[in-house]
């Protein structure tokens, strides 16, 4: 398979069928089968939803798309290109970005820098063009630095732009998350429990933010939750993993009537408390 | 005509404060302080006369040119570590290996030693004139020669090592740094051929050619011989000036942010598109450029390469300049790297020998034990009493142990390594960031972060209490992770 890394990001816009499509993915450590034979699919332009009782397998099968765990089986297809087993670098080089459940920001970097380490993929300059700063180069490293102004001002946090990323308020650090993953041009966004320690209303408010980022920069988003209000807000699907397989998938009034969802949330006992 | 400026200058006298740009500061200290020194050793060794005898003695004995130069070297090869450890954070126990492959580099290629060869390339005049066999090239060649070989090293070497953790890369690299020297120390019969003339090691270099010196002082254009250290001084300032200037700029460019993305979050920086092991590899390979430049340097310093000279002491020599220095700030590099070599070849050889010659061991012996006794008991008094002040307590240890030594031995007593031992470890329990700390290490040691401090007591769940209406019944049940506080200021 002949793979540049250079290869320009189709936009959304660009080939037809689904954004990301996985196909029986298979993740397992050992003899525990952490995700077992779940597919699972993107639309292009749709915001999704992946849910799930703590160690259902959610954040697992995540990093198998994202390259950092090995996908025992199964195949993961992201703008209709094969990337299973590709180094998490070049999957995200194609377009596949993601944040952190607890948040990896470059802490002793500032937001500008850790927004334009994303950019490493699209920028050119090599060691010598960077220790003689030819014009290009400059020119390159000024875009580049416009761009993460650009992505910060987009996501709201574009004052803090020198500031270290560690200094940030958690709130903060969240949209620079965000941001970063932006600035690799992606076509899917996979956040991981982006609103974790916000409150309700702060989600709320992201949850019209997650909107705007698929509106204006055409990306398709896929999200895992534990808050349940965020998630029938914003999904338009709804993938339900408990311990590794997929038990539900559909609009979120299906998902909110569905027993066996409900039965993996509450227990059998919590039955005649759900709906 | 003074009458018109005196109309056009606004009111307001400008500042007369001499007016240095920030970050400036440290590139035009360092200047003036070169040359400074080149002014002095020049009409230090020209015009001996135009030296009052005091400033020369003092020169001699506390900044002699030879001393200055080795530092030099040294600053060198710790600049180049500095893009190692300080920049991408992989710890290297064996940069010496670098150095060793630029001083083989050199050898091969300036004595007549290993080839039958008889080839000469814009070489020594001297080496021309006395039609010496062998491979002889341009020391400038040769320069390059060695960046090159020493960038193909970095990589052969960190290749297969990189892909190891922190610990486990570091005891590679000490592997490393014992087998390439130890390489070349045996490889005088490699399948009957003679590759590095063994234990002999080469010896003499070419000469340098370049600007230097006559007799009178006057400026020529020739080879520089054993007494051109002042050329040789100015080569190895240009060289250090050239280093640092590469990696001020890297640590500017794509590439320095992709280093420092990976010495903070490896896999965060994977995520982010950050090509890991091309990305590791390139720091061990620029970092190995500036160790080979700096072998290259050393071997015609030394004017031989000696396989006993590439010693595992000089890869954590280089490894305490840096994180002296202050890991990852150049210019701290720089300043600890020539501290730390001028306090080890010259400092305190010359304390040593000021006290074995007036005699006067005994003596100080004494006081610095009784000194230490002090401190000590003061330490384990205040311990005793707050708990506090268990640093008074290794330090008149230290010190009391100096002193008897001193004492018992006397004269000859060589406590070099002690005192730089003493020195590292008070360095580390009081200013871990180092001598000229970056902003962001001086940071992260002084200060936790914010969500690490504010997640010690926030209550997440308690807000908005009318909002909660909007949350699905299920939410309570299955709990949100609460993994940080709650953000009052942004929202």
């Amino acid at each position: 398979m002949t793979t540049s890394l250079n290869a320009p990001v189709s936009p959304v816009t660009g080939t037809a069928g689904p954004a990301l499509q996985a196909t029986d993915i298979t993740v397992s450590f050992g003899g525990l089968v952490a995700v077992n034979r779940v597919s699972f699919t993107i639309p292009r332009g749709g915001i999704v939803s992946l849910i799930g009782p703590n160690g259902a397998g959610k954040t697992t099968f995540f990093n198998a798309l994202t390259g950092l765990y090995q996908v025992a089986e199964g195949k993961v297809e992201l703008d209709g290109r094969d990337i299973t087993g590709m180094p998490a670098h070049k999957i995200a080089a194609r377009g596949m970005a993601r944040t952190f459940q607890n948040i990896r920001l470059f802490g002793l970097m500032t937001a500008e820098e850790n927004v334009k380490v994303a950019m490493h993929q699209h920028l050119k300059s090599n060691v010598f063009s960077t220790i003689l700063r030819t014009p290009w180069q400059r020119r390159e490293e000024r875009e580049a630095h416009d761009a993460a102004l650009e992505l910060l001002d987009f996501v709201g946090i574009g004052k803090t732009a020198g500031e270290y990323a560690r200094n940030l308020s958690y709130g903060d650090q969240r949209r620079l998350e965000v941001a970063r993953a932006l600035a690799l041009r992606p076509s899917v966004l996979l956040l991981d429990e982006p609103t974790a320690g916000m409150n309700p209303r702060e989600s709320a408010i992201f949850t019209e933010f997650v909107h705007r980022v698929r509106d204006e920069k055409q990306v398709s988003v896929l999200l895992i939750e534990h808050d349940m209000s965020v998630v029938m807000r914003v999904s338009e699907r709804i993938t339900v993993l408990d311990r590794g397989e997929k038990i539900a998938e559909g609009g979120p009034d299906d998902i909110r009537a569905n027993d066996r969802v409900i039965e993996a949330y509450l227990g059998k006992s919590g039955m005649e408390n759900g709906r | 005509m003074a009458a018109d400026l005196a109309t056009v200058t606004p009111p307001v006298r400008p500042e007369r404060r001499l007016r240095i740009r920030p970050g400036m500061g440290w590139p035009l200290g360092l200047l003036v302080a070169a040359v400074v020194y080149f002014i002095y050793a020049y009409l230090d060794r020209y015009f001996r006369g135009s030296i009052p005898s005091g400033l020369h003695n003092f020169g001699t004995d506390w900044l002699p040119i030879i001393k200055i130069n080795e530092a030099l070297v040294y600053v060198l090869a710790a600049l180049g570590l500095n893009v190692v450890v300080g920049y991408a954070g992989l710890l290297d126990l064996g940069f010496v290996a670098f150095w060793a492959i630029g001083g083989y580099t050199a050898g091969w290629l300036m004595t007549d030693k290993i080839s039958g060869l008889n080839f000469h390339f814009l070489t020594a005049k001297f080496t021309d004139d006395h039609k010496i066999v062998g491979i002889h090239i341009s020391w400038w060649i040769v320069l390059i020669a060695a960046a090159l070989v020493c960038a193909l090293a970095g990589v052969l070497i960190g290749a297969p090592t990189l892909r190891l953790r922190s610990d486990y890369l570091a005891l590679v690299t000490l592997g490393f740094g014992e087998i390439i020297p130890e390489a070349f120390y045996n490889g005088d019969n490699i399948a009957g051929h003679n590759l590095t003339n063994g234990t002999q090691g080469m010896q003499p270099l070419d000469y340098v050619r370049f600007f230097t010196f006559d007799k009178t002082g006057k400026l020529v254009w020739g080879d520089l011989d054993a007494f051109a250290d002042i050329s040789r001084f100015f080569i190895f300032c240009g060289l250090t000036a050239l280093v640092i200037f590469a990696s001020l700029r890297l640590r500017d460019g794509k590439l320095g942010r992709a280093w420092l993305a990976i010495r903070e979050d490896e896999l965060a920086a994977s995520s982010m598109g950050v090509p890991l092991m091309r990305t590791k590899l390139s720091a061990y390979g620029i970092g190995a450029v500036a160790g080979g430049i700096a072998g290259a340097a050393f071997a015609v310093h030394v004017d031989a390469v000696l396989p006993d000279r590439f010693r595992f002491d000089i890869s954590i020599t280089l490894l305490a300049m840096v994180v002296l220095g202050g890991m990852g700030n150049v210019w701290g590099v720089t300043i600890g790297a020539l501290v730390l070599a001028w306090t080890n070849s010259t400092a305190l050889p010359n304390i040593q020998s000021s006290l074995d010659e007036s005699g006067s061991a005994n003596g100080v012996g004494i006081g610095l034990a009784v000194l230490g006794v002090l401190v000590l008991a003061a330490g384990i008094a205040w311990f005793v009493s707050a708990r506090k002040g268990l640093i008074f307590i290794y330090l008149g240890v230290m010190i009391a142990t100096i002193g008897i030594l001193l004492r018992i031995k006397g004269p000859g007593l060589s406590f070099q390594f002690f005192v730089f031992g003493c020195v590292l470890l008070l360095m580390m329990l009081f200013r871990r960031e180092g001598l000229i700390p970056e902003a962001r290490t001086r940071l992260v040691l002084r200060e936790p972060g914010r969500t690490e401090a504010e997640a010690l007591g926030a209550d997440m769940e308690a807000e908005a209490p009318e909002l909660e209406a909007l949350s699905d019944p299920i939410v309570h049940a299955a709990g949100t992770t609460p993994t940080g506080p709650t953000d009052r200021t942004t929202l």
